[in-house]
Formats: structure tokens, sequence, C-alpha cells
């Protein structure tokens, strides 16, 4: 073990973002101001994600990081190695093992238990920042659930491009009341935001926190006569041969040549394990 | 172990114990109508270890404290303060409140928030003599269906849940079990 205190954090910040997410989860989708501390990783790496999973962790959590749905990339792997230090938990690559299972921009396409956690990185908490930078503003605009706005970006995405072209952060009304910021999952993953699980979501340069308890009524904005979608590319994965699963596209070469395979590592490993095959999954292998 | 003093009573092992006190209480918060363990505190009587514990993972200087009734001993205020070192105040300044639903009182004198930012809002812990998963049906987030939680009282609680998005937050503790309501919950008298 080393000399840092569990899980990183001082006591009394811990305790301070303890708070936080207990207020988070008493009001779905409100976005708590917390006292965000400096991390040992800039922002825009998951600082608001570390400090909520440091506040969550305790030494017999099974934790797992995924970076755009992948076990191996640099920021998943730093930040596993983080808590692997100074939290003693165990880490894992495998969604069903995990007990606390830190994200950057995607849910994992195995379905959640009641006995998980997920903690999302967020950048920009305020569904409504882009379209008023004043917080002074978006504040008052929760406060008095004047949504308009939100609505209005939407349609405005419909006159210019025939059909909502927002494909991800797509903005949700959680419980019927506030709208939220999924952080930039694609809207693939929106329909899995009513899940078994609880969900922390944390802001570290923001400074803010919010959360999702679980069996919570999310909703994806729409109108009727253009309701929400959860689009993928069309296409199977090109190693497991999974049609359900989100998709990222490869440029394999500069003659054009792509290939689609699954965001979700873990997922699309324990399809080949499970013996599925894609249509480049010989090469892949080889 | 030795005689109770203002010393004794707190955590063995502080960031171990709280992590597992606040896992516990996340859950109980998430899911209302769950009833999950809490332990590590030794609080002086008449706090139950729940409450204790709840007060050493929650309170420190920065959160204000109000001992309801008969809570309100020396023994209490010098072990809260030795552990947390969170102020004693009054019940409409507190950030969080212990005692027995009817110490804790009316439920209009505590804060409710503000409507910018309902987060800032008394959380109640409500000392009960019988915690079961009977009783008034819950319903809403964190609730798949209905849950059902024996609640001291009834109207005071609807009356809070139509205060959404503002009011305070309740945990009910007894012996070492915690439960807690929400004010997003909808409250039902029977089920």
């Amino acid at each position: 073990m080393s000399e840092y205190n569990f899980a990183y954090l001082d006591e009394q910040t811990k305790r301070m973002i303890r708070r936080a997410i207990l207020k988070g989860l008493a009001v779905p989708g409100y976005q708590v101001p917390f006292a965000s501390r400096e991390m040992p990783m800039p922002y825009g790496w998951g600082t608001g994600g570390v400090q909520v999973s440091a506040a969550t962790l305790t030494p017999e959590d099974t934790f797992k990081v995924i970076d755009q749905g992948a076990d191996d990339t640099t920021n998943a792997v730093s930040i596993r190695k983080f808590f692997e230090n100074t939290a003693d938990v165990e880490t894992t690559e495998e969604t069903e093992k995990a007990t606390v299972i830190q994200t950057r921009h995607r849910i994992p396409e195995a379905k959640l238990t009641e006995d998980q956690i997920l903690v999302y990185q967020v950048p920009i908490p305020e569904p409504l920042r882009f379209l008023e930078p004043r917080e002074t503003e978006t504040r008052k605009m929760h406060s008095l659930e004047e949504y308009g706005l939100m609505h209005v970006k939407l349609y405005e995405d419909i006159s210019q491009h025939g059909a909502i072209s927002t494909s991800y952060a797509y903005p949700v009304k959680v419980s019927d009341r506030y709208v939220m910021d999924p952080s930039p999952i694609p809207k693939f993953d929106n329909p899995k935001l009513e899940m078994d699980a609880i969900q922390l979501f944390g802001a570290g340069r923001e400074q803010r926190i919010y959360a999702v308890p679980p069996h919570t009524k999310v909703v994806s904005l729409d109108f009727e006569d253009y309701p929400f979608e959860a689009t993928k590319a069309d296409h199977p994965c090109d190693l497991c041969g999974a049609e359900d699963s989100y998709l990222d596209e490869v440029i394999m070469d500069d003659a054009g040549n792509r290939m689609f395979v699954c965001s979700d590592t873990d997922y699309c490993r324990s399809r080949r394990a499970a013996g599925h095959v894609g249509r480049l999954a010989e090469e892949g292998a080889a | 172990m030795s005689a109770q003093t203002q010393f004794s009573g707190g955590f063995q092992n502080a960031p171990i114990d709280a992590a597992h006190a606040f896992r516990a209480a996340m859950t109980v918060m998430a899911r209302p109508g769950e009833i999950r363990t809490v332990s590590g505190s030794e609080p002086p009587a008449p706090l139950s270890v729940a409450a204790g514990t709840l007060l050493l993972t929650l309170c420190d200087p920065e959160t204000k404290v109000h001992l309801a009734g008969a809570t309100d001993t020396d023994a209490v205020r010098q072990w809260l303060a030795f552990h947390t070192g969170a102020p004693v105040s009054d019940a409409t300044e507190a950030n969080f409140a212990v005692g027995t639903w009817q110490e804790l009182g009316l439920l209009s004198q505590y804060r409710i928030g503000t409507a910018e930012y309902p987060d800032r809002s008394a959380t109640l812990i409500v000392e009960c003599t019988d915690l079961r998963q009977a009783g008034a049906a819950l319903s809403g987030p964190g609730i798949r269906g209905t849950a059902h939680l024996s609640l001291p009282d009834i109207s005071a609680f609807q009356g809070n849940a139509v205060l959404y998005p503002l009011g305070c937050d309740f945990f009910f503790t007894c012996g070492d079990k915690v439960a807690a309501l929400p004010r997003s919950t909808q409250i039902r008298a029977e089920g």
C-alpha cells in the first residue's frame, strides 16, 4: 500500500463529495456544485469521475475503467493504475465482474445489475451551456423548468438537416423534471440510461456532480413527428459479428478500406471467446 | 472496551469505515425502501450505532448539526465535537439533524433549499424504534414498482414530497440498520 490516504483524497474532501452525491441522488438530474480538487492528472482526463470513484470505492470493490468503450486506452489504463496504487482495489476488464465502472463516453453493452455503480466522466455538465453561456441564466432556467431553448435547438437541427442531427450528448429529461446532459455518450446509449445500476456523473473542471438512481424515468427529448431514434452504423462488427452493439469505424489504408468494430472491447472479446466470428475476424486473429 | 469517553467510539480505521458506511448510505438513498446495516462507531447514548456512523461519515466542520430533544446531551456534543468538529446549530440552519421523529419537530423549520440550489437543504437522521420493509408504499426514482417502509408519519412526508425539487431528505436509523427517503419519493399510506 502506498503512503496516500485510501483512494488518494483526504477524508474531508471525500465527505464533501459524498454529501454532494447524496443530494444528487435525492434530486435526480440536478447538478450539485462541489469543490472539485486538483487531481494528479489534467482536467479533461476524467478528474470529476476520478473524484466520484474515490469517494465511492471500498477496498472490496472490483474496478473497471473504459474510455469510449475500450479498456486499453491511455486514459483508462492510467486511471485503473491510479486506483490500483492508491485504493488497492481489484481491477478487471470484464463488465460482469466489476462493481464500480468508471466510463468516458459509453455505457457498456452488457446489461448492468443492481450491484454495480456506473461513474461517468463529464466534460460539460450543463446541457444548456452552448445555448446560454451564463451560469446565472441556466440556473434560473432549470429552476423555472424553462427548457424551450433546448427544443428550439432540436427543431433547428430538423429545419437544417431534416432530422435531429445531435448524435452524442443527446439531452434527456430525468424523472419529468430536470433536463440533463448524459455526458457525450452516443445517442445509441440513451435508452440504457434507465437501468438497474446507480449512475453517478462527475465534472471536475466544471465542479458539478449529478446522479440518476436505478429505475428512474429518463426520456430523450424529441418531437411527436420526429421521435427520438437510437442510431448506430448500419453494419455488423467485423471482428465478432455483433449487430446490436455500437461500432467504431476504423480506416484501414489510404485506398478507402475500412472496418467496423465494437466500441465496447470487452463485449467484443467475450463474443469472440464464445465463438462468434465477424467478416475480418481471421485476419485480426492471425 | 474501556469506559466510554468523548475520545472513544470513533472509527477504528476512518477511511475504510467511512467508505463502507457511505456505500450503505448511498445505496439506501438511491433505493428508497432498502435497509442496510452500518457500523464502526460507538456513539454515546441515546444515539444509535447507525446514526452515530452516519454523523461520522458525513459531518465535519463545514456542516451544522442540530441535536434534537434527548440527543442534545453534553456527552453527544463532546463526542461530535471531538470526532467531527461539526458545529451544533438550531434546526433552522442545520445541514444535518438527528433525533426521534417527535424530537425533530415540525418539518417546516428545516432548510428545504432554494429554487436554484435545491441541494442546500437539511438531511434529517430520524431515530426509530422499529425499521421494517412494511407499511407506507413508496414509488418514484430508485424504486422498481413499489417499495414499503415503516415510516413514523405519512402526511408530513407527503407534504415534503410535494415541495419537489425542494424539500428535506431523510435517513431512518434503528440500531445498526439504516434506510432512507429522498424528497423524490411518492408516498401512499397503504399499499
